[in-house]
């Protein structure tokens, strides 16, 4: 039987990156096939050059046994080859079908063939179960039905072979579950897939089989049934990964202490008799469903949002009133919940985003002029220390992955010896290595005595790493509970908004 | 056929997206000389000549350069924060005619009212764009319309005051203000020619807003906040204050272009007494990629082009609009250039 596609021997390189270095590839009739690596492990830049963006260095490709001419998306189109990028590409200001249709059809067909396109879209949103409304706006769709609209756009095409892209990216676990059903019973349709993702659990669940990329070069292939989530983080990573566990230790006295706060933003309530006490060496979780109030609390506690009512006090001083400036002033470090857009200015380099929050300190600063060497040997223990890899002080910081990027936010927030933390999606987006290495920063210093607020949508990291535990619903705070206490279901319950009176009590 | 963004834009691209500009622009305009029936490379060549043949044309031609250092700083300075001051020539207005009206009757000698002069100019232009920083801050309004219009309600009011309470009686009907006293005229550079120690005072300054832009919290703050507005925000770096504190020293270097054009050249004002230096200023600031030491490069060409556009159609017959035809293109030409640095173009 020939394969469905085949990947012979890709190189493709970028100046002196070997962003694919020999990668071969093959997918069969039918077959989910999960391509797992870190994040610039080169899985993008591989689907790229299949789908034609990008033309190998080396290298050939073909589908249904047929080479495909290089660096030509059209003919990876014709050839039956679909893909779902990672970025979504629709036009927000046009319709579902017409979305749909952009791109077959010569734009002055759009009017004329919709008849029959809204037919043809719609038996195939029938055959794939993949529900839309072809007359709506982009504009007012989910991100999770956009990313419908774009598979859709790709069978409209008549692929037979779909690749996604970490299409889980922009997804909820309860999407993201529903997705890789989608997926499932849209091979029984004849459909072959590949799928990219750096996480364990959803390949584990949703894969036949899997590829493992690190560092451009194909490490590994595994049949998913005879793999173990261990041994994939290993193949991914290059050594063993193991995220820290907690330890009991005596907690505290109280750090940071929130009494019946509102926040209010344009007039509505974003928070609302919000109450929680952070202890010294303590991590209090706060966990939800994303859009319950995340947002106002991390903008609370890092001064660009202020009480309408109730008090915060850090280490018995009132809070509630003080910028930016001041919450740090007070022994505040925040880590935002946007690395690229709070996190980080990305065009400066890596000393002037090390210091941006402490520019007008006597540290980095005398009689207006800028510390330069100050600034530029603070930066170089960071990066020692924070094991920030790939960069000088004097490096770009958009040049750096997530991972290392959010290892900076965190040293400089760390290293100033703070009070208390804001820890906010603190590894949203990372790979394992990264994860495991933000989590050992995050216990270090609760160890040292730091009060810790995280707020969290993976539970498993909420669980790990958290003394207690409230879940935020609708801006509101459960009563906390203590992490022994916390199993998959009770968190359930707590953050679909059930919490019970004796909680109260206890 | 893509386009990539560059990791890194490497120094020589830096300085040949500028040159290519210019090229590009001058082959364009070539196009045009043509149809004049004019041979463009005689034309360019009368225009090298007028602007650069002799002692007395490069003289006239730094004494051009003088006010353009000057507005396309005020630009550079700006559009490095984010902030579209658009208004350059009002601004520079204003600075000519405070000077002017202060300058007439003030009695103290002249080094002290020399820099009072030029301070009295700097806080004219920046308090006339403080007005348009204040209404985007306050209530989002376009800077871009804002700055743009008041040229021309300055440019009115300037010919309000010279018909008016400021006109010279000494001018025989010439509508002009009344001329800074003798005092304040600032010395030749070279004697017996128009050019003054204006020019020093431009590179001067220069450097001293490279210095603040590189060096100091300011120029940091003010990077943080045109790059990334939230981030700065997060990191408690005031955007209101960031941008308030770049219009005031935008809007200052422009007046102070009109207030050394005046104590130099002028003496008092006319609504002619610029051939645009304030929206020339912005191409200025472009060619040099809204970098300080650029900004001095790119005055010079863009002064041998006004200079030598005179003497070049004198010489052909080609009409002096030329000159202002280059200008514009290098304008369009070096957005391009621009795309093509940050960007690489892939099949
Ligand atoms: N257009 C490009 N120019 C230069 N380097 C690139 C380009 N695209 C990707 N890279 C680099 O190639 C490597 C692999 O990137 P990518 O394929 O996007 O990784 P992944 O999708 O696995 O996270 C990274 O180091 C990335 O920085
Ligand atoms: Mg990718």
């Amino acid at each position: 039987m020939t394969k469905v596609l085949e990947l012979h021997n890709i190189t493709k390189r970028f100046g002196a990156l070997t962003a694919n270095d020999d990668v071969t590839l093959t997918l069969d009739q039918g077959e989910i096939l999960a391509l797992l690596g870190e994040n610039g492990a080169g899985k993008t830049t591989l689907m790229n050059i299949l789908f034609g963006h990008y033309a190998a260095d080396e290298g050939t490709v073909r589908v249904f046994g047929q080479d495909l001419p290089p660096g030509l998306p059209r003919a990876a189109i014709a050839a039956g080859v679909g893909m779902v990028h990672q970025h979504f590409t629709l036009a927000g200001n046009l319709t579902v079908l017409e979305n749909v249709m952009l791109g077959s059809e010569p734009l002055t067909r759009l009017k004329s063939a919709r008849g029959e396109a809204k037919r043809k879209l719609m038996a195939i949103a029938d055959r794939f179960g993949l529900p839309v409304k072809p007359e709506a706006k982009i504009s007012s769709l989910s991100v999770g039905e956009r990313q419908r609209v774009e598979i859709l756009k790709a069978l409209y095409r008549d692929a037979r072979v779909l690749i996604l892209d970490e299409p889980t990216a922009v997804l909820a676990r309860p999407e993201a579950m529903r997705l890789f059903e989608t997926l499932r019973d849209m091979t029984k349709e004849g459909l072959s897939l590949i799928f990219i993702s750096h996480k364990l659990h959803e390949v584990m669940a949703a894969s036949d089989r899997v590829a493992v990329l690190r560092g451009g070069k194909m490490v590994a292939e595994r049949r998913t049934r005879e793999t173990t989530p261990g041994e994939l983080a290993e193949l991914m990573v290059g050594r063993k990964v193991e995220r820290p566990v907690r330890h009991d230790h005596q907690i505290g006295a109280p750090v940071l202490v929130a009494d019946k706060v509102r926040v209010e933003d344009g007039g509505e309530t974003r928070l609302d008799d919000v109450s929680f006490t952070v202890h010294a060496g303590e991590i209090l979780g706060i966990v939800g469903v994303s859009g319950n109030g995340q947002a106002a609390l991390g903008a609370l506690l890092s001064g660009l949002a202020h009480p309408a009512s109730g008090t915060l006090t850090l280490a018995d001083q009132d809070v509630g009133h003080l910028g930016p400036r001041g919450m740090i002033r007070a022994g505040a470090g925040r880590v935002p919940e946007d690395r690229h857009a709070e996190g980080v200015v990305g065009e400066l380099s890596l000393w002037e985003n090390a210091v941006l929050e402490r520019l007008r300190t006597p540290e980095f600063s005398r009689r207006g002029f800028v510390r330069q060497g100050a600034a530029k040997a603070y930066t170089n223990d960071l990066i020692k220390r924070f094991d920030i890899r790939g960069a000088a002080p004097d490096t770009r910081i958009r040049l750096l992955s997530g991972g290392n990027m959010q290892k900076l936010i965190l040293g400089r927030v760390l290293s100033n010896g703070p009070r208390f933390v804001l820890a906010n999606q603190p590894t949203r987006g990372l790979d394992e290595g990264a994860i495991a290495a933000v989590h050992a920063e995050l216990l270090a210093a609760r160890a040292e005595g730091a009060a810790i607020l995280l707020i969290s949508e993976e539970l498993e990291e909420a669980v790990a790493l958290s003394d207690r535990i409230q879940a935020i619903v609708k801006g509101r705070l459960s009563e906390p509970i203590s992490a022994d206490e916390a199993d998959p279901q009770r968190l359930g319950l707590m953050m679909a908004g059930v919490w019970t009176e004796d909680d109260h009590a206890a | 056929m893509r386009l990539e963004r560059r990791a890194h834009v490497p120094l020589h691209l830096v300085i040949l997206a500028p040159l290519a500009a210019v090229f590009a622009a001058l082959l364009l305009a070539a196009g045009l000389i043509a149809a004049a029936e004019v041979n463009p490379l005689t034309a360019y060549g009368e225009m090298l000549r007028g602007a650069l043949g002799s002692r007395l044309s490069i003289t006239e031609m730094l004494t051009r350069a003088t006010p353009l250092i000057f507005t396309g700083l005020a630009a550079a300075v700006a559009f490095r924060a984010r902030l579209w001051n658009i208004g350059g020539e009002g601004q520079f207005f204003v600075g000519a005619l405070v000077t002017a009206w202060i300058g007439h009757s003030l009695g103290v000698p002249g080094w002290i009212g020399v820099p009072l002069l030029m301070l009295a100019g700097m806080a004219a232009g920046a308090a006339l764009l403080a007005g348009p920083a204040f209404l985007r801050l306050r209530f989002g309004v376009d800077e871009v319309v804002t700055t743009l219009l008041l040229n021309f309600i300055v440019i009115l009011f300037v010919g309000l005051m010279i018909e008016g309470p400021l006109r010279d009686p000494l001018a025989f009907g010439w509508p002009s203000s009344v001329p800074v006293d003798g005092d304040f005229r600032l010395p030749d550079l070279v004697p017996r020619t128009r050019l003054h120690i204006g020019l020093l005072f431009a590179i001067a300054a220069a450097g001293a807003v490279w210095l603040v832009l590189a060096r100091t919290v300011f120029g940091a703050e003010t990077r943080a906040a045109g790059l990334n507005a939230s981030a700065a925000a997060f990191a408690g770096i005031s955007l209101p204050r960031t941008i308030m504190g770049v219009a005031l020293l935008s809007g200052a270097l422009a007046g102070l272009a009109g207030s050394v054009e005046v104590m130099g050249v002028t003496a008092g004002v006319t609504t002619t007494m610029s051939p645009g230096f304030g929206y020339a200023g912005i191409v200025v600031a472009m060619l040099a990629a809204l970098h300080p030491a650029g900004v001095v490069a790119a005055a010079v060409f863009v002064a041998t082009v006004f200079v030598g556009a005179d003497a070049m159609s004198r010489a052909t017959g080609v009409p002096s609009f030329i000159a202002d035809v280059i200008v514009a293109l290098c304008l369009l030409t070096m957005l391009v250039a621009l795309l093509f640095t940050t960007y690489r173009v892939r099949r």
